[in-house]
């Protein structure tokens, strides 16, 4: 019967097939051909690049444009902001908000219901309200040009995963916790033994969702940053032009690449984590 | 001696409470104590925020001078600015646009994606790649595509089918359809979340219709659709949301041109703000910006009590 069922509802006959392949293949050569485009222009020559009718090899090759990018901008520099910038927050942001996606599944307290709500309820206020005061407040610290303002706020958690990981911890069994108060832990050996381990998965499913938006983001950095050295990538690349008379395409893709290939890599390797988050955010609603 | 055990009671109850109160305590100092960083977090960065900016809404701060308080002021002066009217058109023109577009293509790609075909996953993966590239970089990969002199797009047109092409980013009345064209290759998410929904349709329903002899289209419109309505307004209101907030494309692209046609509305509080350190008026302007959200989810929610199929939603 099972077996029936599937073969009814999912196969295609062997003209549908062909329309499939035909529409996904066509479709996947629009959707390739930008980041083709990319690398194609990053290797030509600026005379190539602005060459009618448009050329598809470019002619010649030049690889010598990627180390140009980074001799004439200091992308070296820019990447290890970046790196340094997104894996404090990642991990910040990750397990900060276990601790307190911990507190909320798992101890009794009085008005820890009310709580929660509240910490729902800031996921709907836009970060555009908030964002002038507190630049205002990181101004008084002194905090304006580093990196503070940008990665402090992320050891308070996020509520959104706050709200994922308490889900999760609610549906854990509680028989080990006993174990472990036998023993004469206490609620921290709990979460440290029994719930950390188990939920590395869904950390890292968290912290890659932290990462695509700490490395793209703009308006950050943007606000806080005004020191060229201590510039991120989003930021950098932001203002690769300004250098030049006018927009050297091919170097601005080749610069363009640098920044978006460690994103990609990491999906290469941990493909599983981001379409997991994606699904996710999708199920919340 | 009958009375002994009733009066024993209450007492027998205060000491178990007694002993359970220590145990009690300590579980909450544990939960405050885990709770912590949130609760730090949200006084400094959430809370405090929240009401130091609705108290600035009604000033006239600048930075340099002391605040004044300055009443309704900044939001009389909103509804007279010209600006105000045309970032928040701009934002709900694009809206408008790339909502539709971007739900249409990508319900589309998931319902290709979801027929049972040999090298399915592959297909999946190359298709959500691409939107993992964002920010800076894709903003300024689109720009150069629709390049209007040197652009492939441009260049192919001409090749292939003798047009000239438009302007794209150049031109008022083509910036915001090409911002919404360059949303194309960022559907994977969307199409990812279709796909989970989609393989969660019972199967029964479509043998049935099979058996009447619906065709394919048919199915989708009248089996597919109305199952997966509550995802399609999700991704909607997820959609109008992301709307207000473009800012990238916007600062990176066109700065806001030509001739303000792109001054979204996230770009015009940010040059508020932190061009012209306007800190009262931009506060006021984050609040409109607070309630037009708010209100479109509401209005989305109340439009969904009406249209949208929940009945297998709340089977599940």
């Amino acid at each position: 019967m099972l077996a029936r069922r599937r073969v009814s509802h999912g196969e295609l006959s062997l003209g549908g097939k062909i329309v499939v392949y035909g529409l996904l293949l066509l479709g996947l050569l629009l959707f390739a051909f930008p980041l083709f485009w990319m690398i194609i222009t990053s290797l030509k020559d600026l005379g190539d690049v602005h060459k009618l009718p448009m050329t598809w090899i470019p002619n010649p090759i030049r690889w010598s444009n990627y180390a140009k990018v980074f001799h004439d901008a200091p992308l070296e520099r820019y990447i290890v902001n970046t790196v340094a910038y997104t894996a404090v927050t990642m991990v910040a942001v990750a397990l900060s908000s276990s601790l307190v996606a911990f507190g909320f599944a798992r101890l009794r307290a009085r008005g820890s219901k009310y709580l929660f709500l509240l910490v729902l309820a800031t996921m709907m206020i836009p970060p555009q309200v908030t964002m002038i005061p507190q630049y205002l407040l990181f101004n008084k610290f002194n905090w304006v040009d580093s990196y503070l303002p940008l990665v402090i706020p992320a050891f308070g958690g996020s509520a959104f995963i706050i709200f994922l990981l308490r889900q999760f911890y609610l549906g854990f069994s509680r028989e080990l916790d006993e174990a472990v108060k036998i023993d004469g832990g206490g609620f921290f050996t709990i979460y440290a033994r029994i719930i950390l381990p188990l939920s590395i998965p869904s950390l890292a499913t968290a912290a890659i969702l932290e990462f695509m938006y700490r490395w793209n983001d703009l308006i950050g950095p943007l606000i806080y940053l005004s020191d060229g050295s201590k510039y991120p990538l989003s930021l950098g690349l932001s203002n690769f032009t300004a250098a030049y008379a006018a927009t050297p395409w091919n170097l601005l893709m080749a610069a363009s690449i640098v920044a978006v290939a460690p994103p990609l890599l990491l999906f290469f390797f941990a493909q599983k984590y981001f379409i997991q988050g994606i699904v996710i955010t999708g199920s919340k609603g | 001696m009958n009375s002994a055990p009733a009066a024993a009671e209450p007492q027998i109850r205060r000491a178990a409470k007694k002993k359970r109160n220590p145990e009690l305590a300590r579980e909450e100092r544990a939960f405050w104590l885990f709770i912590s960083p949130w609760a730090l977090g949200f006084l400094l960065f959430t809370g405090g925020p929240i009401i130091a900016s609705l108290f600035l809404s009604f000033t006239d701060y600048n930075v340099i001078d002391a605040p004044n308080i300055i009443g309704l002021k900044n939001f009389v002066d909103l509804f007279h600015d010209k600006l105000f009217y045309k970032s928040i058109s701009v934002t709900f023109y694009y809206a408008v646009l790339s909502v539709p577009f971007t739900i249409i293509s990508s319900l589309l790609l998931a319902v290709l994606l979801n027929n049972k075909i040999k090298g399915q996953a592959l297909f999946r993966t190359l298709y959500y790649t691409p939107s993992i590239i964002s920010g800076v970089a894709v903003s300024f990969l689109w720009m150069w595509l629709l390049n209007p002199d040197f652009g492939v797009v441009n260049s192919l047109l001409s090749q292939w089918f003798g047009i000239k092409g438009p302007g794209w980013f150049t031109k008022p009345n083509t910036v915001i359809p090409s911002m919404v064209l360059m949303q194309l290759t960022s559907i994977g998410g969307t199409m990812v979340i279709f796909l989970a929904s989609l393989q969660t349709l019972p199967s029964d329903l479509y043998e049935a219709a099979s058996i009447d002899g619906a065709s394919r289209v048919k199915k989708f419109f009248r089996i597919t659709v109305p199952l997966i309505s509550p995802v399609i307004l999700f991704n909607a209101i997820i959609g109008i949301i992301s709307s207000f907030q473009v800012f990238t494309q916007a600062y990176v692209i066109t700065k806001g041109g030509p001739d303000w046609n792109s001054y979204f509305y996230v770009l015009y509080l940010f040059n508020t703000a932190f061009a012209q350190f306007r800190m009262g008026y931009a506060s006021a302007q984050a609040w409109i910006l607070f309630i037009i959200i708010f209100a479109l989810t509401l209005l989305s929610l109340w439009v969904s009590r009406r249209l949208i199929y929940y009945e297998y939603d709340s089977k599940r």
